[in-house]
C-alpha cells in the first residue's frame, strides 16, 4: 500500500494549525500517512497529529532548524523522500510551504502541483484541482510525477478526526550549512491575527473614507474574540491606509475563511480573486449595484458607519 | 551589475475567462495579454540595481509564444538592455519543472550577479518557477522578497510570512523572486518606447516537453448560490445575524 508524506510546519517549536490540514489532505489519498516536521528539538503538538490520521510522526532535528532553514530543511526532506519511496508528498501552500515545496521538488526532479483545493486518488493516479486565472477557472490535473508533490491551500481542508497510532520518532539529521539564513522574524503586534489564517475576516475598502475609520472594523473583529482579522482591498493598501500584509486579492493574499465580511468594498475582480472561495460572504455597501453583492451570500445596503457598529453590538451580545 | 529578469506574458487580470472547445485550455480569442504584474516589480528592481551600480546590463528572458516579443519590448521600453525570447508555439505545460529546465538552460549560458523572477504568474498561480530554477542552477534563493538591501556581495531581503516578516541574509550571486511592495514599477516613457524598437531581441525556438502533470479539464468555478439582500440600513442587522446563525451556521 502506498505511503503519503505530510510535511508539517512549525514556528518557535510549536506546530502550526495548517499542519492538521496537510495531514487531512494526505489522508484523502488513502494508504498510510507519515507526517514529518523539521525542528531544533521536540515540536509541541506532534502528539496530536495521530488524531487527524497520521500513522507515524517523525521529527527531523538539527540545531539550524530553530528558525526556518530553507536549504537545510529542503536537503533533509529530499534525502528522506528519496529513501522512503513515497507516492505523494503534501506541503502547505503557506508562506513557508510556497518556498520549501519547490526547493524539495527540484531536488526530486519534479514540479509542485501547487495550491490545490481538492485531491483524490482515482484509479492509481493522483487527481487534484487548483484555482487558476484569479479563481475564474478550476484546473483539474492528473499527476504522474513520482512522487507527486502537492501543496494545499490554507483553510480549505478542514481537519477531520480519524484517529491513528501517530507513533512518534525523532531522527537527528546532518545538513550542509545554509547560504540563505533567516536572521530574524519581525513579528506583527501581539494579538493581531494574519488574514491568511483567520476563520473570520472583516475587510475594508475605499468606502471607509479614511484610514482612521478602520477602527470601526477593528472593533467588530475584537467582538469575535480573537478569531477575526481585519483585511483590506488593494485600493486602500495602494493609498497607504493599510499594510500590504493585510491585502486580500490578486496581488495580496488568497483567503478561504468561514466568514468573510466585505465592508465598503465594491468587489473588483482582483479582490474577488482573493476571497471567492470563502465559505460565507457578507457584503455591506451603500451602492446596491456594487459587484460584491453578486458573490455575497448576504448583503446589507446602506451606510457602513451605521451598520457596522450595530453588527458589533449584536456580535458582542452573542459572545457576551 | 549583470542582471537577468525572467518574465511571462499572461492574460490581463480583467480578462473574462472563456474555456476553449477542448475543455482544457483558455480560449485566447479577444484576450488582452500583458506582462505578469509581479514581473514588473522584477524589471523595475533590476533597473534600479543597475542604475545604483552605475554600470551593468539588464537582460530580459521570456518563455512563450511569438507574441512574447511584445512583452519583452515593454521591458526594453522600461529600460532593459536586451531580450531573449525562448519561443514555443505550444501552450506551456502545467508541469513547471519543464518550464524551469528550459529557463535554467538559457541562464546557464551567461554569468549573472542577480536573477529576478516575479513570485508567481497571475495565470497559472504556480508560484514556483523561480525557486525551481535556483535549485537547478545551484544558486542561493530567497522567494517573495518585498524589501531588499544589497551591499557588495551580501544581500538582506525581507519576506512576508503569516503574522510577521522574515529577515533573510544571502550571498550574491543569487536568484530572488519578488513580491508587491518592493518598488513602484515605472511606466515606459515615449523615449523609452522608441529606443526599445532598436534594442537587440534574440528569438530562440525551443521544444517544450509535456511533463508529468496532465490537464484533465479546465472548468468554470461553481456558481455561488444566488445571494440575498437582507435589507437596508442598520435595521437589517438583526436579521443578518439570525441568518448567519441559523441558516449559514457560521456564528
Amino acid at each position: 500500500m502506498s505511503t503519503t508524506l505530510a510535511v508539517l510546519e512549525q514556528r518557535d517549536g510549536a506546530l502550526r494549525k495548517i499542519s492538521y490540514e496537510v495531514v487531512t489532505a494526505a489522508q484523502r489519498l488513502g494508504g498510510t500517512v507519515e507526517a514529518v516536521v523539521c525542528g531544533s528539538g521536540a515540536v509541541q503538538g506532534t502528539d496530536q497529529v495521530g488524531r487527524f490520521g497520521a500513522d507515524t510522526v517523525v521529527t527531523l532535528t538539527n540545531p539550524s532548524f530553530a528558525k526556518y532553514d530553507p536549504e537545510g530543511c529542503a536537503q533533509a526532506l529530499a534525502e528522506r523522500i528519496k529513501q522512503g519511496g513515497y507516492a505523494a508528498v503534501v506541503f502547505a501552500a503557506s508562506a513557508t510551504g510556497k518556498d520549501l515545496a519547490p526547493r524539495v521538488a527540484a531536488k526530486l526532479g519534479v514540479a509542485v502541483t501547487a495550491d490545490i483545493t481538492e485531491v483524490a486518488a482515482e484509479g492509481g493516479a493522483i487527481v487534484a484541482i487548483r484555482p487558476v486565472y484569479a479563481g475564474k477557472a478550476l484546473l483539474k490535473v492528473k499527476v504522474a510525477a513520482q512522487p507527486a508533490v502537492l501543496s494545499v491551500r490554507p483553510n480549505v481542508f478542514t481537519p477531520v478526526e480519524r484517529p491513528k497510532a501517530g507513533n512518534a520518532e525523532t531522527v537527528a539529521v546532518a545538513v550542509s550549512p545554509g547560504r540563505v539564513v533567516v536572521r530574524e522574524v519581525k513579528a506583527a503586534p501581539a494579538g493581531t491575527l494574519d488574514v491568511a489564517e483567520a476563520q473570520i475576516i472583516i475587510s475594508g475598502g475605499r468606502g471607509l473614507k479614511e484610514p482612521a475609520n478602520f477602527k470601526v472594523l477593528e472593533e467588530l473583529a475584537r467582538a469575535f474574540g480573537g478569531r477575526a482579522a481585519v483585511g483590506a482591498s488593494r485600493a486602500v493598501v495602494d493609498a497607504g491606509w493599510r499594510a500590504h500584509a493585510d491585502q486580500v486579492g490578486q496581488t495580496g493574499k488568497t483567503v478561504s475563511p468561514s466568514l468573510y465580511i466585505a465592508v465598503g468594498i465594491s468587489g473588483a475582480i482582483q479582490h474577488l480573486a482573493g476571497m471567492r472561495t470563502s465559505k460565507v460572504i457578507v457584503a455591506i455597501n451603500k451602492d446596491k449595484d456594487a459587484p460584491i453583492f453578486k458573490v455575497a451570500d448576504y448583503g446589507i445596503v446602506g451606510d457602513l458607519f451605521e451598520i457596522v457598529p450595530k453588527l458589533t453590538e449584536e456580535i458582542r451580545k452573542l459572545h457576551g | 551589475m549583470k542582471i537577468a529578469c525572467c518574465i511571462k506574458r499572461v492574460p490581463d487580470s480583467e480578462t473574462r475567462v472563456k474555456i476553449a472547445a477542448d475543455g482544457k485550455s483558455l480560449d485566447a480569442a479577444g484576450v488582452k495579454f500583458v506582462m505578469n504584474p509581479y514581473d514588473e516589480f522584477a524589471v523595475e528592481e533590476a533597473l534600479r540595481r543597475k542604475e545604483k551600480a552605475g554600470s551593468g546590463e539588464v537582460v530580459v528572458i521570456c518563455l512563450g509564444p511569438a507574441a512574447g516579443q511584445e512583452t519583452i519590448r515593454t521591458a526594453l521600453a522600461m529600460g532593459a538592455d536586451r531580450g531573449v525570447l525562448l519561443q514555443t508555439d505550444k501552450p506551456l505545460p502545467p508541469d513547471s519543472f519543464e518550464t524551469a529546465r528550459l529557463i535554467a538552460a538559457e541562464l546557464k549560458s551567461g554569468t549573472w550577479d542577480l536573477i529576478l523572477f516575479g513570485r508567481m504568474a497571475i495565470d497559472d498561480y504556480n508560484h514556483q518557477v523561480g525557486v525551481l530554477v535556483a535549485e537547478l542552477l545551484g544558486l542561493p534563493c530567497v522567494s517573495a522578497v518585498s524589501h531588499l538591501d544589497i551591499e557588495g556581495v551580501k544581500g538582506i531581503a525581507e519576506r512576508e510570512i503569516e503574522g510577521g516578516i522574515e529577515v533573510v541574509e544571502f550571498p550574491l550571486p543569487a536568484l530572488l523572486t519578488v513580491d508587491k511592495g518592493l518598488n513602484e514599477p515605472r511606466y515606459p516613457a515615449l523615449k523609452g518606447i522608441m529606443a526599445a524598437k532598436k534594442k537587440p531581441l534574440e528569438v530562440k525556438p525551443i521544444q517544450v516537453g509535456a511533463g508529468a502533470i496532465e490537464v484533465a479539464a479546465l472548468t468554470p468555478p461553481p456558481e455561488r448560490k444566488e445571494g440575498k439582500i437582507v435589507g437596508e440600513g442598520p435595521g437589517a442587522v438583526g436579521e443578518l445575524v439570525r441568518l448567519l446563525r441559523e441558516e449559514a451556521k457560521v456564528l
